[in-house]
């Protein structure tokens, strides 16, 4: 059942795709299929899918373990900017550091950076009862506010013709390809962040902690789980995935420091790790389908002139439908008849029967 | 079963391509828009220039796009996508998309590839831009003939460039008319946006500005100037519609007869790398419809036109002395064309800092 | 005082949306509820009353379809966990991308139309007393509306015995079940009047502030509004409050540029969103009162047992 749930979603979305394509008047079959399967058939198609993939699934992984201990970081979106502007400090201010320390550098800023962006809303929260939706929210718009001022103003690139944008990084301060002709290096982070998430939740005590608190907060308690420490923990660990995805962007696809560095993928890997379930393996899949979907949609706005609307539509209807088919496996469904109707059966058979 | 749904879709697509075969010796002109291709402003005037490629080489052209692209990998993906679909001649247009588009460009030097509003360019990369600080003069000169107060709202984007022109443009504008406009400027931080718009639109009208200018692409300025019986200037596309009171003219961006031209040229094969930096002149901006304003300035302002078109005026004539007092172009001096691409001070008279 | 005429209008124009979808979720939230998907049926009220309003020319029919299209997307919510138990937040969230993309699609054939607009109010004589006058008399009826449904909803919560029963149910839903209270139907009519209060919301964006219909109009107004909630400490007159607030820094943001105060705009732009923060790190150290006005069991599913 477990392993049915989520196809049967993905199959109840195929079929709910295809009634929409039919009413907006696009061929359903072949919709779908440049939705779902063309992106898988070519080479070029399978690596932009990896790209686009990765920061969605390393941001999901930091997030699931947030998730999993009940707090919830809906701010990963401002953490990867924030990433994104602690890296690329060390280009922008040393333009002429190739060496091979630079890189590594650069990706443990972004990190840091993103942990201690990411620190904010849990010691609000730890310090002062301050509810971590909101402000975790609230300063995913003060981030990119401040990504903006830098990218607009004091980082530009002075030969840029006063134009936005940083100075584009070189070689030696860029992620590195390591397969075919995109596909670089954060993807062995994200493989690795996926197996370490995936033993910290299962191998560790701390992991333990998460679950546990997350689950029966007060069995937690009375085992001397400390929920302010597991807050704080969780949120670091989900800061500094995406602090690193930020930067991880920043010095491999896009080559510098832009204005706007991510198209959500902070709000996308809240999505993917409902999709994944909050695991690990599963947030694998669920990213790479969510980035199928990314991929298809684009697909079908220039083969068949769909609109780009419908790619979140069927994200939405996807994750609703793996909601809906989750409660078969967390649930048994049982036809029962209610009781005040038995009860009103054995009432009116009373002056029938024998006294 | 999904197998059988691939072998179907595969069919599908055959038959699809097959029918389509007969068509492949058309052109494929393709378009790349950073908003919706109905956005009712920057995206949907290209749009509509793309939709005059087709009607005039309908029968040799096959058009597409790609809408809602953001700038960054996603562009990079989209353009290539494209140029590897059987593009031709590729048309990218935000300036977000310049990286992206020399990238893709070197990769596939057959296809050609036109950039707007950048400033990059290649063998196979053309860039192509509108000259709207012409349009803001003539917007300037109404603005000082028509405000009461002596003051215009201008709502901004991002301090681009293209930006500063379009402001230093109508005030020197504003200033032939009348030297002591004032301009008040607020900066709402993105292209598009309706409700910070009207507040942003709001805030001006109650700081006393009684003529609305802007260079954001949403009506909702010009609906607050017309509930509010003041008057606007609309961005992109025609706006009389969303203030039929209140609309004194609309800068409108007409892409269509430049697109038609390099189409053509692509197909006779005359296509070669430039820089477009076109205006009134070729019809490729056009400031309609005039109305609601006297019958004087609305000569006013054709005659302005007119002369622009006809090269008899030049917008960034001197004597043009910078924010500070600088004397930035002397008398009868023309302010070159790469300063204006750069440019980032203010004339004097604006009574705002450029975030540096 | 002439001058604060204009702001202090504009302020209560733009806080109404807030204030709407805000109560709504309020609402919601007390009966246990936590639903993410404000923005979602925001999007979908905003489209389905422009374009009930522009096929009909009836501009309060596209009121009357804002309410119903933010109902219908609460119903799909609450089918999802009300009845099949799903978990809330990741349920809100695929209202809210659901809700986007739907509202995209169904308006795309309606971008760059201009609405029509709501009547304003005007009461001859009174209307044009300076100052006071346009404040208090002159807004449109969506504004009075939400002044209204804001002291509606706190008389409801807090001096009705229905307004018990929702609140009893959000702080401990067995005992409520025990005492005999229908939980799950308590909760459905919560969730329908967010979603009706969230449509509403979402219409008056494209009905009255800015009548048109442009894809993501609502620009994160849904998410606002569910700051708001929480930074009211869930109780409806502070929500009021809290609107007002959110509104004036948002517009003072703007204002203040074009007085030329010299700051970088996009730290103005940024300050809406840091007071929203500071103005809750000080109410949240008041434990007591978010202790007794927190709904005790918001966001846990709940299973009736036999």
């Amino acid at each position: 059942m477990a392993l049915l749930s989520p196809l049967l979603a993905i199959g109840l979305t195929v079929v709910a795709g295809f009634i929409i394509f039919a009413l907006i008047g696009v061929a359903p079959l072949e919709a779908l299929y440049v939705y779902f399967i063309e992106p898988l058939t070519q080479s070029w198609s399978l690596q932009d899918l990896v790209v686009k993939a990765t920061p969605i699934i390393l941001i999901a992984v930091g997030l699931s373990v947030c998730y999993q201990s009940n707090s919830w970081n809906i701010g990963a979106e401002g953490q990867l900017a924030v990433g994104a502007i602690f890296g690329s400090a060390l280009p922008i201010y040393f333009p002429a550091w190739h060496g091979p320390t630079i890189l590594p550098l650069m990706l443990i800023l972004g990190a840091v950076g993103g942990m201690a962006y990411g620190a904010i809303p849990a010691l609000l929260k730890t310090r002062f009862g301050a509810n971590e939706i909101l402000t975790s929210l609230m300063l995913v718009y003060v981030a990119q506010l401040v990504l903006d001022w830098f990218a607009r103003g004091p980082w530009r690139d002075p030969a840029g013709h006063n134009f936005p944008d940083s100075r584009a990084f070189d070689d030696g301060q860029l992620l590195p390809v390591i397969l075919g002709d995109s596909i670089k290096l954060n993807v062995v982070f994200m493989l690795i962040a996926v197996v370490a998430v995936w033993f910290l939740i299962r191998k560790t005590i701390t992991g333990f902690q998460i679950a546990t608190l997350g689950q029966a907060p007060r069995a937690g308690a009375f085992a001397g789980f400390s929920q302010a420490r597991m807050t704080l923990f969780t949120f670091l660990i989900s800061g500094g995935l995406a602090g690193l995805a930020g930067i991880c962007e920043v010095a491999g696809p896009i080559e510098k420091l832009r204005i706007s560095v991510s198209p959500g993928y902070g709000f996308t890997a809240i999505i993917v790790a409902f999709l994944g379930r909050l695991n690990p393996i599963g947030i694998l899949f669920a990213g790479f389908l969510l980035a199928l979907s990314y991929l298809g949609g684009e697909g079908a706005q220039v083969a068949l002139g769909v609109s780009e609307q419908i790619t979140r539509v069927f994200q939405g209807m996807l994750l609703f439908f793996v909601l809906a088919c989750d409660t078969l496996i967390f649930y048994r469904i049982r036809l029962v008849r209610r009781p005040a109707h038995q009860a009103s059966l054995r009432t009116a058979e009373a002056p029938h029967g024998n006294a | 079963m999904q197998k059988f749904l691939a072998a179907v879709g595969a069919a599908a697509i055959l038959a699809f391509a097959a029918g389509g075969a007969g068509a492949a010796d058309k052109l494929k002109a393709c378009f790349v828009y950073v908003g919706p291709h109905n956005d009712g402003g920057y995206s949907q005037q290209h749009d509509m220039g793309r939709q005059q490629v087709d009607k005039e080489l309908g029968d040799k052209v096959e058009t597409s796009f790609v809408e809602n692209v953001a700038e960054g990998p996603d562009a990079e993906r989209a353009i290539e996508r494209l140029a590897r679909g059987g593009c031709k001649i590729i048309f990218t247009t935000s300036f977000g998309f310049m990286d992206p588009t020399i990238k893709i460009a070197a990769k596939y030097p057959d296809v050609k590839f036109e950039h707007a509003t950048g400033f990059k360019t290649a063998a196979n990369v053309s860039t192509y831009n509108l000259r709207w600080y012409e349009g803001r003069y003539v917007m300037g000169q109404i603005a000082a003939k028509i405000s009461k107060s002596g003051t215009a709202g201008y709502i901004v984007s991002f301090p681009i460039p293209e930006v500063i022109m379009g402001i230093n443009a109508f005030m020197l504008g504003a200033q032939s008319v009348n030297p002591d406009f004032k301009v008040k400027i607020v900066w709402v931080n993105t292209w598009f946006d309706p409700g910070k718009e009207a507040d942003a639109a709001k805030a001006l009208f109650d700081q006393g500005a009684d003529v609305l200018i802007q260079h954001t692409d949403s009506p909702a300025g010009m609906q607050v100037a017309e509930a509010r019986g003041l008057h606007a200037f609309g961005q992109s596309s025609d706006m009389s519609k969303f203030g039929p009171k209140a609309h004194l003219a609309s800068l409108i961006d007409n892409w269509g007869p430049y697109y038609v031209k390099r189409v053509k040229a692509v197909l006779d094969g005359s296509w070669k790398s430039t820089q477009t930096w076109a205006g009134f002149a070729d019809d490729d901006i056009i400031l309609g419809p005039l109305g609601n304003m006297p019958d004087d300035v609305k000569a006013m302002a054709q005659g302005t036109i007119d002369k622009i078109k006809s090269g008899q005026f030049f917008v960034f004539t001197g004597p043009i002395y910078k924010q500070d007092g600088t004397l930035a172009a002397k008398e009868g001096e023309k302010i070159d064309d790469a300063t204006l691409l750069s440019l980032n001070w203010y004339v004097k008279g604006v009574d705002d800092k450029i975030p540096q | 005082m002439e001058m604060l005429e204009g702001p202090i209008l504009t302020i209560i124009t733009a806080a109404t949306p807030l204030l709407l979808a805000a109560l709504g979720e309020l609402v919601t939230e007390r009966s246990g509820v936590l639903n993410l998907g404000v923005e979602g049926m925001m999007a979908v009220g905003a489209v389905c009353g422009f374009v009930a309003a522009d096929l009909s020319g009836q501009p309060f029919l596209g009121v009357a379809a804002a309410v119903l299209a933010g109902m219908a997307a609460a119903a799909l919510f609450a089918l999802l966990t009300l009845v099949l138990v799903a978990n809330q937040v990741a349920s809100g969230l695929a209202l809210t991308l659901s809700g986007l993309g739907l509202s995209a699609l169904i308006g795309d054939a309606f971008v760059g139309v201009p609405g029509l607009g709501v009547p304003h109010l005007h009461i001859p004589g009174v209307s044009v007393i300076p100052f006071l006058g346009p404040i208090l008399f002159g807004q449109d009826i969506l504004t009075y509306l939400a002044w209204a449904l804001a002291i509606g909803v706190w008389y409801v919560l807090f001096r009705t015995r229905t307004g018990l029963v929702i609140r009893a149910v959000g702080d401990n839903h067995v005992s409520a079940h025990a005492l005999g209270y229908p939980v799950i139907r308590v909760r459905l009519l919560a969730v329908l009047f967010g979603g009706a209060a969230a449509g509403l919301a979402g219409g008056y964006l494209s009905l009255v502030y800015t009548p048109q219909w442009t894809p993501n109009m609502t620009a994160g107004r849904g998410w606002i509004a569910l700051a708001l909630v929480v930074f009211a400490a869930w109780i409806p007159l502070r929500v009021v409050l809290g609107a007002l607030l959110f509104g004036a820094i948002s517009y003072l943001a703007l204002y203040l540029q074009g007085i030329g105060i010299g700051l970088p705009s996009q730290f103005l732009s940024s300050m809406p969103y840091l007071t929203t923060i500071l103005v809750l790190v000080v109410i949240s150290r008041n434990r007591v009162l978010l202790r007794v006005n927190t709904p005790a069991c918001l966001g846990q599913a709940f299973v009736p047992d036999r």
